[in-house]
């Protein structure tokens, strides 16, 4: 492996990554909520897909169609009624009931299927990839993920700077009193932005069990590279999470490159290194910051 | 004479500020009987019982700190578990060093405080949510850093050497002892805390932030110290976790699981009190033991539990207890009295509520 | 019904332990212009904010045709006909000028006020629809955010301290505006802490003074006199300064 396939790898990841956190970061900056569950969430997306969809004779790899919007139904209404409740008493809460949610659904899964790793079947696509040059691979399952990754991004990006329904929820996130003030029911606007997030992470979530194996507790590790894609890249901005995703792959597979036991670790050390030099994130603004 | 969150004093009328509800005698009597029985126990009780208690003094000890933390100066971390581990791998170290387990607890707790200062600088620069995973992420960090360090054991752990020349029975009893003392000592010393005037300024943060600041209280400074201490106090958690159960590796020592129980606890039993956390440990484990065959299901009912505490009970088992009842068993609160005629409407609230929500919608 | 489009009835607002609004009633009839005054303080905004469902009452009615509003929530009041210009503009600082009066309109009652009506109101904005509402000048955003109200077609539209943070001129460019707003079937509640802004618009005033009503009346049976007793609430008499203490 030299250097350009690091790199290559890094970037097919970051795509990944983006894709995961991009609803963690529309539910902060809409809601104001860190859901400390938006990894598990993929996660039961994912044993969604691997166990439910095939008893409606439907094959994996076509689970996203059904299990995406489904997902998209269940953030509404879990967030009109436990994380709304939630948020009525203060952040402390949402924290707590999301952190809880998170154990439980972790620990219910480990319950129901075991610790054992499960992947989704896509045939033979997964070992198929494509050889640019003699020393680069690029797998077409990340390759594809990465494609549909941008192809999400975008199109939330037109979502929320051309339609009415977007502009609500932008209006939302600056100021919820004045968006209430001129009509918008606020809390039904936080409910579509949930709808949104729980879908792109369920979409993440399958995507990432065609990429390798996950388990019960793969949600959580999840949730800190997105978490650090998000910081990384900039609180409140959903190409500068494509940036910072992409930022952190490159730096895990430099770490591995050096010895496999950095990979995480070279992720970690990068995240710090921004918190402590420029903390509000390469395209951020000033916001969630001291 | 009446104790109220309001109180009338009429023109001729006086005001006393009370640190103790009932006389202090009840305290001075049945505190050393519970002591005196507690610190017998290994001796009269069943070791698997024993044992249980230890653990049950580890739990007390760290929800005691996250209660502290997130109770009081409103941090909510869920990366106490980096200073655990930190904890018991610099309780191994030094025992690798030859120095006797038992004296290496007071060691490691100075070697987790002083870590926890620069990661403290790192840290504050993030609120909320930002602030929790990024505890996280510390923790994350630190369990893989120590898991590259092979004279610790790597990833694979290793057995906790000058305890070998004790017998099963003996490094029980003493890792009962060390538990026990190090969790009074957490629970006295908290209870001093708070009884200080660091303590009244951790409680006017708990109970309203912005007038805290405004009264004057340096907020930043409260926070710092509490971080130190709750990392100090994890640290001591790590140690005796250590010398109990002597084989350290890293995925159990700095196991996101000590986050989940001492958030667990700390709610179910009451945040923003010193009984809670105590409280709680005991209905955990009640929980646990009962439980013991169903694998993760007690985990599952004490998180649901828990958010159900939180979103309709936010104060807790103790708080509700306490609001309705006036009672307090560590005396850390202040009790205004005034010499007026009760009131017509008598409001059964004490001198310092929980956070009282506030009127308009966007807090 | 009696023909009161709004109507106050012993309204009483609390803010925490204080009684920012205590006892209030008023009404607002077609084509008014009502203007509410007092001192800093005196629970003006905190009226308007309680009629637009921000706050709510601990007793006391707000009607709107005769129909209760107490128990709806804010965006449901806009579509009643209620619309508040807030203290301090509140535009959305990260939309430009155009989106600002689309999230207006996306909830638009039917009405003579469309984004074109507005921009033939205020013949600058069309220039600048596409900047961003933070590099607007203080008065520009007052526009913006009495066109964002005004989109909305409302029938009741509230004005919260128009003139803090405007120079003069420009406050007294947006208050020509009013006359022409009213025309068009709008009925207006003004709070100013500018008696002198706030007397001149109205067809009828209506004084606070620490939460109560003070003064009411028609600005042309007013003096001067007991406008400043009411906003002040102490008699402004000349007293001689008290004698030095023989030593």
């Amino acid at each position: 492996m030299t250097w350009t396939n690091v790199v290559i790898q890094g970037i097919l990841i970051g795509g990944f990554y983006a894709l995961f956190a991009c609803g963690l970061s529309l539910m902060f900056g809409v809601l104001k909520v860190i859901n400390l569950a938006h990894g598990d969430i993929a996660v039961v997306a994912a044993y969604v897909a691997v166990f439910v969809t095939p008893r409606v004779h439907l094959p994996e790899v076509w689970a996203f169609l059904v299990v995406v919007p489904l997902f998209g139904l269940i953030g509404y209404i879990v967030q009109r009624t436990l994380i709304q409740k939630s948020i009525d008493r203060d952040p402390f809460t949402t924290l707590l009931v999301t952190f809880g949610l998170s154990v439980i659904i972790e620990n219910l899964l480990l319950e129901i299927y075991s610790a054992n790793g499960q992947v989704v079947n896509i045939g033979s696509l997964i070992s198929r990839s494509w050889h640019p040059a003699t020393i680069v691979y690029i797998s077409y399952v990340s390759l594809s993920v990465l494609g549909v990754a941008v192809l999400v991004l975008a199109f939330l990006q037109l979502f929320l700077s051309r339609t009415g329904l977007g502009r609500l929820i932008r209006a939302v996130a600056d100021d919820r009193e004045a968006a209430q003030l001129s009509g918008a029911n606020y809390r039904h606007v936080f409910g579509i932005a949930a709808a949104i997030a729980f879908a792109t992470v369920a979409l993440a979530g399958i995507a990432y069990g065609m990429m390798t194996q996950f388990a019960p507790t793969s949600g959580g590790v999840n949730l800190l590279f997105a978490f650090e894609a998000v910081v990384i890249g900039g609180i409140g901005s959903l190409w500068g999470t494509l940036v910072g995703g992409v930022a952190l792959g490159v730096a895990q597979q430099i770490g591995a490159h050096i010895n496999p036991q950095y990979q995480v670790l070279a992720g970690n050390l990068l995240f710090l290194l921004v918190l402590a030099i420029r903390p509000q994130g390469l395209f951020g603004k000033k916001t969630a910051l001291a | 004479m009446s104790t109220s969150s309001e109180v009338t004093i009429g023109r001729n009328g006086t005001v006393r500020v009370r640190r103790t509800l009932r006389s202090p005698l009840y305290t001075l009597i049945s505190a050393p009987i519970v002591i005196g029985l507690l610190s017998i126990a290994p001796w009269v009780l069943p070791a698997q019982l024993s044992t249980t208690l230890t653990n049950f003094y580890i739990l007390v000890i760290m929800a005691t700190m996250w209660n502290l933390l997130a109770g009081y100066a409103g941090m909510v971390s869920i990366g106490q578990q980096a200073f655990v581990g930190l904890g018991a791998y610099a309780t191994l170290y030094f025992a690798l060093k030859g120095i006797n387990p038992f004296v290496t607890i007071p060691l490691s707790v100075l070697v987790c405080a002083l870590i926890a200062v620069p990661v403290n600088y790192l840290l504050f620069r993030l609120r909320g949510g930002y602030f929790s995973i990024a505890t996280w992420v510390v923790a994350d960090t630190a369990m893989i850093v120590i898991g590259t360090v092979a004279i610790l054991g790597g990833g694979t752990g290793r057995l906790m050497p000058g305890l070998q020349n004790l017998s099963p029975t003996q490094t029980a009893h003493f890792s009962y002892l060390a538990a026990w003392l190090v969790a009074l000592a957490v629970v006295v010393g908290t209870s001093l805390l708070l009884r200080s005037r660091l303590g009244l300024v951790l409680s006017s943060i708990r109970d309203n932030e912005v007038a805290a600041r405004s009264s004057g209280a340096n907020v930043r400074a409260a926070r710092r110290t509490v971080f130190i201490i709750a990392a100090a106090g994890c640290g001591a958690a790590g140690a005796v976790l250590t010398i109990s159960q002597p084989f350290v590796q890293p995925t159990s020592v700095f196991s996101l699981q000590w986050a989940a129980e001492m958030l667990f606890v700390s709610m179910i039993g009451g945040l923003g009190t010193v009984e809670g956390p105590i409280i709680g440990s005991i209905i955990f484990f009640a929980l646990q033991q009962s439980l013991q065959q169903q694998g993760a299901w007690y985990l599952i009912i004490f998180g649901s539990v828990a958010v159900v505490v939180a979103l309709w009970q936010p104060r807790g088992i103790w708080g509700a207890i306490r609001d309705r009842f006036h009672v307090e068993i560590v005396p850390v609160g202040h009790w205004v009295e005034s010499s007026a005629p009760p009131r017509r409407w008598p409001r059964r609230r004490s001198a310092h509520e929980p956070t009282v929500p506030s009127e308009s919608p966007d807090a | 019904m009696n023909g009161a489009l709004l109507e106050v009835r012993n309204l009483t607002v609390h803010h925490g332990q204080l009684k920012a609004v205590d006892d209030v009633s008023f009404t607002l009839n077609d084509g008014e212009v009502l203007a509410i005054i007092g001192a800093n303080g005196a629970g003006k905004s905190t009226l308007l904010r309680t009629i637009a469902g921000l706050h709510r009452a601990t007793s006391g009615t707000i009607a709107v045709d005769g129909k209760d509003l107490s128990k709806m929530s804010p965006h449901r009041r806009v579509q009643t006909g209620i619309s508040l210009v807030p203290e301090g503009r509140r535009l959305f600082e990260s939309m430009t000028l155009e989106e600002n009066l689309l999230v207006g309109a996306y909830h638009a009652r039917k009405g003579p006020f469309t984004i074109e009506r507005i921009y033939e109101l205020f013949d600058w904005m069309p220039e600048r629809r596409r900047q961003r509402a933070w590099q607007l000048s203080g008065g520009e955003q007052q526009a913006v955010s009495i066109g964002r109200a005004l989109v909305a077609n409302p029938r009741i539209l509230l004005l919260d301290e128009l003139s803090l943070g405007l120079a003069p001129i420009v406050i007294e460019r947006i208050y020509t505006l009013v006359p022409d707003i009213v025309a068009n079937g709008v009925s207006i509640l003004i709070v100013e802490q500018d008696v002198a802004q706030g007397v001149a618009m109205a067809d009828r005033v209506h004084c606070l003074l620490e939460g109560r009503t003070s003064l009411t009346g028609v600005p042309a049976d007013l003096t001067s006199e007991q406008i400043d007793h009411a906003y002040f609430g102490a008699e402004l008499s000349h007293r001689p300064p008290p004698e030095a203490v023989d030593p």
